[in-house]
């Protein structure tokens, strides 16, 4: 088979239907990537345009351009758009297009949940946008402080959109989160060692990791937001038991975690250009490494500094604002090792690298203003002026839109296979970095002066009209120079001027392959030596076109890759993956039915929808399955390797670890929600604490015990050639003992609307009762599977990723039983 | 602190942090001024270093110790130690310590007024204007009637949010009689903008009159 014979099996194996089916039924991370960063660049304008009425407004002292019920809705959604639909999506987009090209792989981990993302990505984010057409977007503040947005103060249905939105819209962040971090972890080229993969990866799979565990506490703040705006369940009423603060915990808990969600994968992408502009390698990989974990762990310690001025006791505020200088340390770590890498080689002024110098100016001047706000007594004057606009502006704008244009211009040339004709780039570059500090620079002086934020007009004799008028002509600069930007890449994708392979002479294995990039990325996969494959095998992406690596030769019509071992990159499993399907946005349709049914008040169609979701999510995992044991396949390079569905730890596996991950902190938020309202809150103790009994607690353990127990068995049966009915008949009848007596708990709690406690317990027993129920559906699928023959002692890959899921019901169910009956036995 | 005047006249206004005219809006604006300098020398640092790196003729070996070790750890970590510190020690004094001269009031906020509660005269409360006397240290006990707001005085001292169910108590203190403007600084809706009062800092006699007026 020649090379071209080979790229046309592949390309008939794994190309996205034709037409324009093409866009619904992909699964391919290529198409989906780009799909995200278009949909993402979209809101980008959107959020700029709202920008520039924002500047129009403040333009002039006294302006009646708009008044405030409108500059609320336009301020909230400037942020809301920036944060939530142009800057985590652009980091989703991005790692989805660039990570399997990076690691050598023909596609992320789970190509259907890349596709389910997109979508619940794009309905939620076109429910905001349909809301700001409709002139009810929401207009809280990007970060929502009850009771203002309380059912009380803000009856409407703006805050509605916000929290239903957003939650949509995060059920994206967190299955991008699961698909990166397992990709990262299991889907390399053969021979990657974690410390030789390319540095970017390092990045994501870090940022992944903080978006699992910093998403969920803002999801289940909009979760308690929302129960007590559409049921009144007084989480935030102090009058009832609730306190507003617990609100700004959980948003900051998730809140400043984001900014280095946002500020990580832009770190990256300057890890990975910087030393290829300066033809040479990144000084300190593993220092660099170090600093970006270091980072994340700080980043979830320093939460409380955007809460200097709640009255917090003084001496608490000091542990958090050592945390937050802290974090200077490993960012300053970063910032010296690129600097240390300019010496190291010869810089060149290139494009890309004119966009990280101008990072560099920005961030850290942003950086610095960081440290200044992070110091307690500043921040008591500086918060909630424009001097924090400003300084957000310079971290995110800093580091993050332009270490991303930097990447545009990077890796334009891998998306189109073009190089760039017109030299508009340049030009944008200087509108953009005059335009910025010409519309923030100034502006944090006027905070100094007095100009709060979130302000719609201010007076003559203020004396803040002339840096006002500085910033909104410079603000217009800024999205000029942006328009020119936007422009060019259009422009790149029609003007045909073919461009070289590997123009920036880069060493990673993204440019290993043709472009534009054909749907299956390497036509076989190399096995990857050093950090550098690309300089050190000039030869190499021959090679590979050749089918000189593994899976040369396309079988079958399979999607084929394969896996590795975490750590050192051996080669494990050999891996099917499904084809195109209009599964992904199916469900994403009916998840968005869902969430309708809260918006729109129709609360009889949400179990409706939820049953939906179910039924196409059994189809979903019901799809993969063999009915015959595979036993191992020859990939190529002399090497046999079983299939994914006959070892112990299947994909499915990983992934349901890393999901349950995700969820165990938002069970952990939730019992630090009841913690803290209870120790905490005034309005404490309720009067009646939940009536505790001893059969019922028992009978939750042991029936969780039993759950957890009756898998074991079932496992060793199966494995043992022998029925898993037993143990799945324990498992079940242990798992309905646990749902009975949270049932019990649910029916005995006092009424939720009359005080956060009731409420709490509520919720606490709901979460517990439904994540009783979904092991019930899963074993009642491990029972279908097995009744039509796709389980034997080697097809066992399903018992695990139940076992899993049935460990953490048993574990979160103890918690919750121990936890609600634990006040009446000490009462 | 040696600030040039001409700096100083831009400094001036009705609501600037960097126009003291209390003791902790004082403390707060020399620490801003001591971070500026020091911001200032190290983004030099920082842009120095970038441009020696494109002016030079590059290839220097890439030493671990002098970029992560020195510049990356051991230079901020120096810093920041030293910055805290001084933090810390601003922080405390500003703090409202047990002291037999303090004055105490109560403000409450609400959308989108302030009324005030005096100690010294507890049947009297004013709406929007809050009295004090001058050259005397204030305690102001802040709570909130219905959202979140943030009383604060900027030429005085620093924001403190006003919260439903919660008293947080902030000291101010004002060096001379005069007229004070104070914002609420927690975005609290429609009438945000307009949620402001005033603060009257009195001579000794002219606190005396205020509060046998007050009192009657």
């Amino acid at each position: 088979m020649n090379t071209l014979e080979r790229h046309r099996k592949l390309e008939a194996i794994w190309s996205s239907a034709p037409g324009w089916r093409r866009w619904f039924t992909t699964v391919n991370h290529t198409d989906v990537g780009r799909m995200y960063l278009a949909t993402s660049f979209f809101f980008f304008v959107v959020g700029g345009l709202l920008a520039m009425l924002i500047r129009a407004q403040l333009a002039t002292p006294h302006s009646v351009f708009v008044g405030p019920e409108v500059y609320s809705q336009l301020f909230t959604m400037h942020g809301t758009i920036m944060m939530f639909l142009f800057a985590i999506p652009t980091f989703e987009g991005m790692a989805i297009y660039l990570l399997p090209k990076m690691l050598g792989t023909r596609d992320l981990a789970y190509p259907r949940l890349t596709a389910y993302g997109f979508w619940c990505y794009a309905f939620g984010g076109s429910i905001l946008l349909v809301s700001l057409i409709l002139g009810v977007a929401p207009n809280g503040g990007w970060f929502m402080y009850p009771p203002m947005t309380g059912p009380i103060y803000s009856p409407g249905i703006n805050t509605d959109i916000w929290l239903l939105g957003i939650t949509f819209v995060e059920i994206s962040a967190i299955a991008a989160a699961v698909e990166i971090t397992v990709s990262v972890l299991r889907y390399r080229a053969p021979g990657m060692s974690l410390d030789k993969m390319p540095i970017f990866a390092w990045y994501a799979l870090v940022t992944a990791l903080m978006i699992l565990t910093g998403f969920p506490p803002l999801i289940l703040g909009s979760v308690l937001l929302e129960a007590e705006r559409a049921f009144l369940l007084p989480f935030f009423q102090a009058e009832l038991g609730g306190d507003s603060l617990l609100w700004q915990h959980l948003f900051w808990l998730f809140g400043h975690p984001e900014v280095y969600i946002i500020f990580l994968p832009a770190a990256g992408v300057i890890s990975t250009v910087l030393p290829v502009m300066a033809r040479t390698t990144l000084l300190g990989y593993g220092w660099v490494v170090a600093a970006v974990v270091a980072l994340a762990f700080l980043s979830f310690g320093l939460w409380v500094h955007h809460m200097f001025t709640t009255g917090i006791p003084h001496m608490g505020l000091a542990f958090f604002s050592a945390a937050s200088t802290l974090v200077a340390v490993p960012t300053g770590v970063q910032i010296f090792a690129w600097i240390g890498t300019l010496w190291k080689g010869q810089p060149q002024l290139r494009l890309p690298m004119l966009y990280i110098l101008g990072f560099f100016v920005t961030f850290v001047i942003g950086g610095l203003t960081g440290v200044m706000v992070a110091v307690v007594p500043f921040d008591w004057q500086a918060h909630d002026t424009a001097f924090v606009t400003a300084h957000l502006h310079y971290v995110l704008f800093g580091g993050f839109v332009f270490p991303i244009l930097a990447g545009v211009y990077y890796w334009l040339p891998l998306f189109t296979g073009h190089r760039r004709f017109f030299r508009l780039g340049e030009i944008a570059f200087g509108l953009i970095f005059v335009g910025f500090h010409g519309t923030f620079l100034g502006m944090h002086w006027v905070g100094l002066l007095g100009q709060r934020r979130r302000i719609w007009t201010y007076d003559t004799d203020a004396g803040w009209t002339t840096i006002n008028l500085i910033s909104s002509v410079s603000g217009f600069l800024l999205a000029f120079g942006l328009a020119i930007v936007l422009l060019e890449v259009v422009l790149n994708f029609f003007v045909a001027a073919r461009g070289r392979r590997n123009p920036w002479h880069a060493n990673s294995l993204e440019w290993a392959m043709m472009t534009p990039p054909p749907a299956y990325n390497f036509a076989s996969l190399p096995h990857v030596e050093t950090r550098e494959p690309l300089s050190d095998d000039p030869e190499l992406s021959v090679r590979l076109a050749r089918g000189q690596g593994y899976l040369g030769a396309p079988r079958n019509g399979r999607r084929e890759t394969l896996t590795v071992d975490v750590a050192r990159g051996t080669p494990d499993s050999l891996v099917i993956y499904p084809g195109n399907t209009s599964l992904p946005i199916t469900m994403a349709a009916v998840t968005g039915v869902f969430f309708l049914s809260f918006l729109l008040k129709l609360y009889w169609l949400a179990p409706v929808a939820l049953a939906g979701v179910a039924m196409l999510a059994w189809r979903w995992v019901w799809k993969p399955g063999q009915r015959h044991d595979r036993g191992k396949e020859d990939v190529g390079l002399g090497l046999k390797l079983p299939h994914a569905f006959e070892v112990e730890r299947s994909p499915g596996w990983w992934g349901s670890l890393f999901l349950l991950v995700a969820n165990a902190v938002f069970f952990g938020s939730l019992v630090f929600g009841y913690a803290f309202l209870f120790t905490v809150a005034p309005g404490w103790p309720p009067l009646q604490w939940l009536e505790p009994s001893l059969p019922e607690l028992l009978g939750g353990m042991v029936g969780a015990a039993v759950a957890a127990g009756g898998m074991r068995l079932a496992i060793r049966r199966n494995r043992g050639g022998r029925s898993a009915w037993p143990g799945l008949a324990f498992s079940s009848t242990g798992t309905l003992a646990v749902l009975f007596v949270l049932c019990a708990i649910l029916l005995r709690t006092p009424p939720p609307m009359e005080h956060a406690y009731n409420a709490t317990l509520f919720v606490l027993g709901s979460y517990s009762a439904v994540h009783a129920l979904l092991p019930l559906l899963m074993l009642a699928f491990l029972a279908a599977r097995i009744h039509h023959g796709f389980v034997s002692p080697q097809r066992q890959a399903e018992f695990p990723i139940v076992t899993l899921w049935i460990d953490y019901m048993a574990l979160t169910s103890i918690l919750t039983l121990v936890v609600a009956h634990l006040p009446g036995f000490v009462a | 602190m040696a600030i040039t005047p001409a700096v100083l006249v831009g400094c001036k206004g009705a609501l600037s942090i960097v126009d003291p005219a209390g003791p902790a809006a004082d403390d707060i604006a020399t620490l801003w001024w001591v971070m500026l300098v020091g911001s200032a020398m190290i983004f030099g640092l920082v842009m120095g270093l970038l441009v020696a790196a494109f002016v030079g003729k590059g290839g220097h070996a890439g030493s671990i110790r002098l970029w992560i070790a020195g510049l990356g750890i051991a230079f901020p970590m120096s810093v920041l130690a030293a910055l805290l510190a001084y933090g810390l020690v601003v922080g405390e004094r500003l703090l409202p310590h047990q002291d037999g001269a303090v004055v105490s009031v109560q403000a409450e906020a609400r959308q989108w007024t302030w009324s005030f509660a005096y100690g010294d005269a507890p049947s009297h409360v004013t709406e929007n204007v809050l009295h004090i006397p001058a050259g005397r240290p204030i305690d102001v006990a802040i709570t909130s009637a219905d959202v979140i707001h943030s009383f604060w005085v900027p030429r005085l001292a620093g924001k403190l949010d006003a919260i439903p169910g919660r008293v947080n108590t902030l000291r101010i203190q004002a060096d001379l009689p005069g007229r004070y403007h104070g914002r609420s600084a927690e975005f609290s809706g429609d009438g945000y903008l307009g949620h402001e009062f005033l603060v009257v800092a009195h001579d000794p006699a002219g606190w005396e009159r205020f509060l046998a007026k007050a009192n009657k």
